[in-house]
């Protein structure tokens, strides 16, 4: 009798499940999986190499395209590493302004992660409700910064300019009804903090909705518990960080082991897991959404109290404001000087990391006192996630990978730069 | 009626052997139910797109014809046009002649469905067993896609369904026996009548396990979440028909949901009286001047009934996550057989002591 063997799959570049291109080459026994071989680079863009070619603040832009679902995060990180080479601590507002938006990022994509995972495993609506909140905080984003997605609001030296005090409103048209535009307009009547504050208000019941639909639901659990389990001590040691890591229930989280910005005065929690499955990682990212919520509450209480700067006044980094430019000379000096060649960075080396919504999100930069950075080096949480899809997923099925794929939060934008 | 009809039609009418009238009528009873079919399941897609359409909190299509009422048309219209594209190491006969093998039983098992108390293409005894047979030969259609198609997604496909068939099959030919102990009687139009006498003689009374058991197969059985690992958008693409496009897609479509129709149907009348009206027993409704009519059975009922369980078929869609493919074979295999085979005894120790809802089933 002929040995039956086993036969290679190919599973994506295009595939509803592979989130972008991920191509992985399935070796299965009927539909049992014996070996996963995830292919990268399909998404390459040379990122890191850009950054090392232009000056240190044309380079925001480019963070926002990692992982495009968490774009601020990924600004963050960068624009904190150049900050600590050139020793700047922007003012306290905006590090508030910085710490909510981080936040609000965090819903963002744990938001997107949650509507493409129910939808890897088949539950279409939690992904259309994911995205009706999502709509209120792309606005939050193109309040801030005028764009939705790629946003570029945080600067070395603080953030690109102070918390709007009027929202945009809907306009009239011929395909809105007058009750609409009233519904879509009720919360924008006040400031971008007054909307926020709004958002907040009504999130925690809409994440209450998603865990009706999710959290019991039988079929999920007989979905996600017991998948690719993860023990702690592996996890540690496969250099996962963010839910993976806490799934598998090792508590540690940037935000209180190494606090940046203003992290140490907020009070929120490290939600863990205990077995480490995918129905655990679901849970604590979305308890993290209820603890993000938490923060940017605090902030904007904060930021309510306290007005005053959002961007450092040291003019040899931070461009003057335009009104000064007209009849100061040396302002005019300084912008000429910042827009043309930027700034020169002391030399030396800095790994200035932040906790993604992904998870351990790093910037490994080298300055030789030149305007350009050395060498920029992007730690992406994804990169070391998905180094370990193998391991998770073989002696499952098929149906499993995808749910695998979907729990480890794969963006490709970051896994490939 | 007759002096609508000129008298010479009349005469030539008369003059036709009473072999060849037989067939005209039945070949227009044939028409009437599968234009009737095919209408349903063009609204059907319709219906669904905008029921879901609301749970999801988005609108649906509203933008040909009023309220988008022409949607339908529209995607036929399209699929029609576009290119059948037969991959070139596919074995092309088969290929071609699987959207059609799964189409036809699911066209072919309306001869049997009573529509009112008169109106059945074929009134024969055996409709019942007709029935099975044919909801179990529609799924070569999908394997033999599955199959011909050459491709690892479409074949992967087509295993599932057919491990999911045989076990669902077997659940729901269990649930059928529980009905035809009920009903005394294998012929659709008698269980129907079976029923009659109100909500309280349903056999969904004293069937209730068979009743989510032959629901549930159903839902099975024509691949519909969440039990479509068949299709498994995410997983294996669209499983049995990733190859095929245009027209071929098109009659997959058709049968997919003209099983749906079916399936609903089918769970009608087994489990709710069919044509029969709920409130048949309410007969001091008929001396009421406006409600009179909600005494009488008809097919208006049947209708609303098979409005409802399609409305549960896409009610279930936009709720549930899928299945996994063992963990669907476990609850037939485990489940399922179990609960059927235990309520068969049930019934008939019940019917045989004459205790309660039970009393009255045939023996």
């Amino acid at each position: 009798m002929a040995e039956i063997q086993s036969y290679t799959m190919n599973f994506g570049p295009q595939h509803p499940a592979a989130h972008g291109v991920l191509r992985l080459i399935l070796e299965m026994e009927g539909e049992v999986i014996r070996n996963a071989d995830p292919h990268i680079g399909l998404l390459h863009r040379a990122t890191e190499k850009l950054a090392e070619s232009k000056p240190y603040s044309q380079s925001i832009g480019y963070m926002d395209r990692l992982d495009y679902v968490s774009m601020m995060c990924n600004e963050h990180s960068y624009v904190m590493a150049i900050e600590k080479l050139l020793g700047v601590v922007p003012p306290i507002r905006a590090q508030y302004i910085r710490v909510m938006f981080d936040e609000i990022t965090r819903i963002l994509n744990h938001l997107m992660w949650l509507g493409a995972h129910g939808l890897d495993i088949g539950a279409m609506t939690i992904f259309l409700y994911c995205f009706r909140e999502r709509e209120d905080l792309m606005d939050c984003y193109e309040a801030v910064s005028g764009t939705r997605m790629h946003a570029t609001y945080y600067r070395p030296g603080g953030v690109y300019r102070d918390l709007p005090d009027e929202m945009p409103k809907y306009q009239e048209s011929k395909f809105r009804s007058k009750k609409d535009l009233a519904r879509l307009n009720a919360a924008r009547q006040g400031s971008l903090l007054d909307f926020i504050e709004a958002f907040t208000d009504k999130f925690p019941g809409c994440v209450d909705e998603y865990e009706t639909l999710l959290t019991d639901n039988r079929i999920w659990k007989q979905r996600t518990v017991n998948i690719g389990v993860v023990s702690p001590e592996r996890a540690a040691q496969l250099g996962f960080s963010g839910p993976m890591l806490r799934g598998s229930g090792v508590e540690w989280d940037l935000r209180k082991k190494q606090p940046y910005e203003v992290y140490d005065q907020i009070d929120f929690d490290i939600p863990v897991g205990v077995h480490g499955d995918c129905y655990d990682r679901y849970l604590v990212r979305v308890e993290e959404m209820r603890q993000s919520n938490r923060i940017i509450r605090q902030c904007i209480d904060w930021l309510r109290a306290n007005a005053g700067p959002v961007m450092s006044d040291d003019r040899k980094i931070v461009a003057p404001p335009r009104v000064e430019m007209k009849d100061d000379m040396e302002s005019l000096i300084h912008h000429f000087k910042l827009f043309t060649e930027g700034y020169c960075v002391p030399a030396g080396e800095v790994y200035a990391a932040i906790e993604h919504p992904k998870g351990e999100f790093g910037i490994y930069m080298i300055s030789d006192g030149a305007n350009k950075p050395f060498r920029v080096k992007i730690r992406a949480p994804g990169f070391a996630h998905l180094s370990a899809m193998s391991e998770m997923v073989v002696g499952h099925m098929l149906a499993d990978v995808v749910a695998v794929i979907g729990t480890q939060d794969i963006v490709f934008g970051e896994v490939d730069r | 009626m007759s002096n609508l009809v000129p008298g010479f039609i009349v005469d030539i009418w008369d003059w036709l052997p009473a072999s060849v009238q037989y067939v005209t009528i039945v070949t227009w009873k044939i028409l009437y139910v599968t234009v009737g079919v095919i209408l349903a399941v063009a609204y059907s897609t319709y219906f669904e797109r905008r029921v879901i359409g609301s749970m999801q909190g988005r609108i649906g299509p509203n933008r040909v014809g009023p309220f988008g009422l022409l949607q339908p048309f529209a995607d036929v219209l399209k699929l029609l046009i576009k290119e059948v594209i037969i991959p070139s190491k596919s074995n092309r006969f088969l290929f071609i002649i699987a959207p059609l093998l799964s189409l036809t039983p699911a066209l072919a098992a309306w001869a049997v469905i009573p529509l009112n108390d008169t109106f059945v293409i074929a009134d024969i005894n055996a409709g019942l067993l007709y029935v099975l047979a044919l909801t179990s030969v529609g799924v070569y259609g999908v394997i033999l896609a599955g199959w011909a198609s050459n491709s690892k997604y479409a074949f992967l496909g087509a295993m599932r369904s057919a491990a999911q068939i045989v076990a669902y099959e077997i659940a729901m030919g269990f649930a059928l026996v529980g009905v035809l102990m009920a009903a005394g009687s294998l012929n659709l139009g008698d269980i129907v009548d079976a029923q009659a006498g109100g909500v309280s003689h349903w056999f969904i009374v004293p069937l209730l396990p068979l009743f989510f058991v032959f629901w549930i197969s159903g839902l099975a059985e024509t691949n519909r979440a969440p039990f479509d690992v068949a299709e498994g958008e995410s997983e294996i693409v669209a499983g049995f028909h990733v190859e095929y496009s245009g027209v071929a897609f098109a009659i997959f479509f058709l049968a997919e949901y003209a099983n749906m129709v079916l399936i609903s149907a089918l769970t009608a009348i087994f489990f709710l009286g069919g044509w029969a009206s709920p409130f048949e027993s309410w007969t001091f409704l008929e001396d009421v001047q406006v409600l009179g009519w909600l005494v009488h059975g008809g097919f208006g009922w049947l209708f609303a009934k098979i409005c409802f369980f399609m409305y549960t078929f896409f009610w279930l869609r936009a709720t549930f996550p899928r299945y996994r493919y063992d963990q669907i074979m476990r609850l037939g295999w485990k489940v399922f057989i179990p609960v059927t085979i235990i309520w068969i005894f049930v019934e008939g120790a019940m019917a045989w002591m004459h205790v309660g809802p039970w009393s009255g089933l045939a023996n």
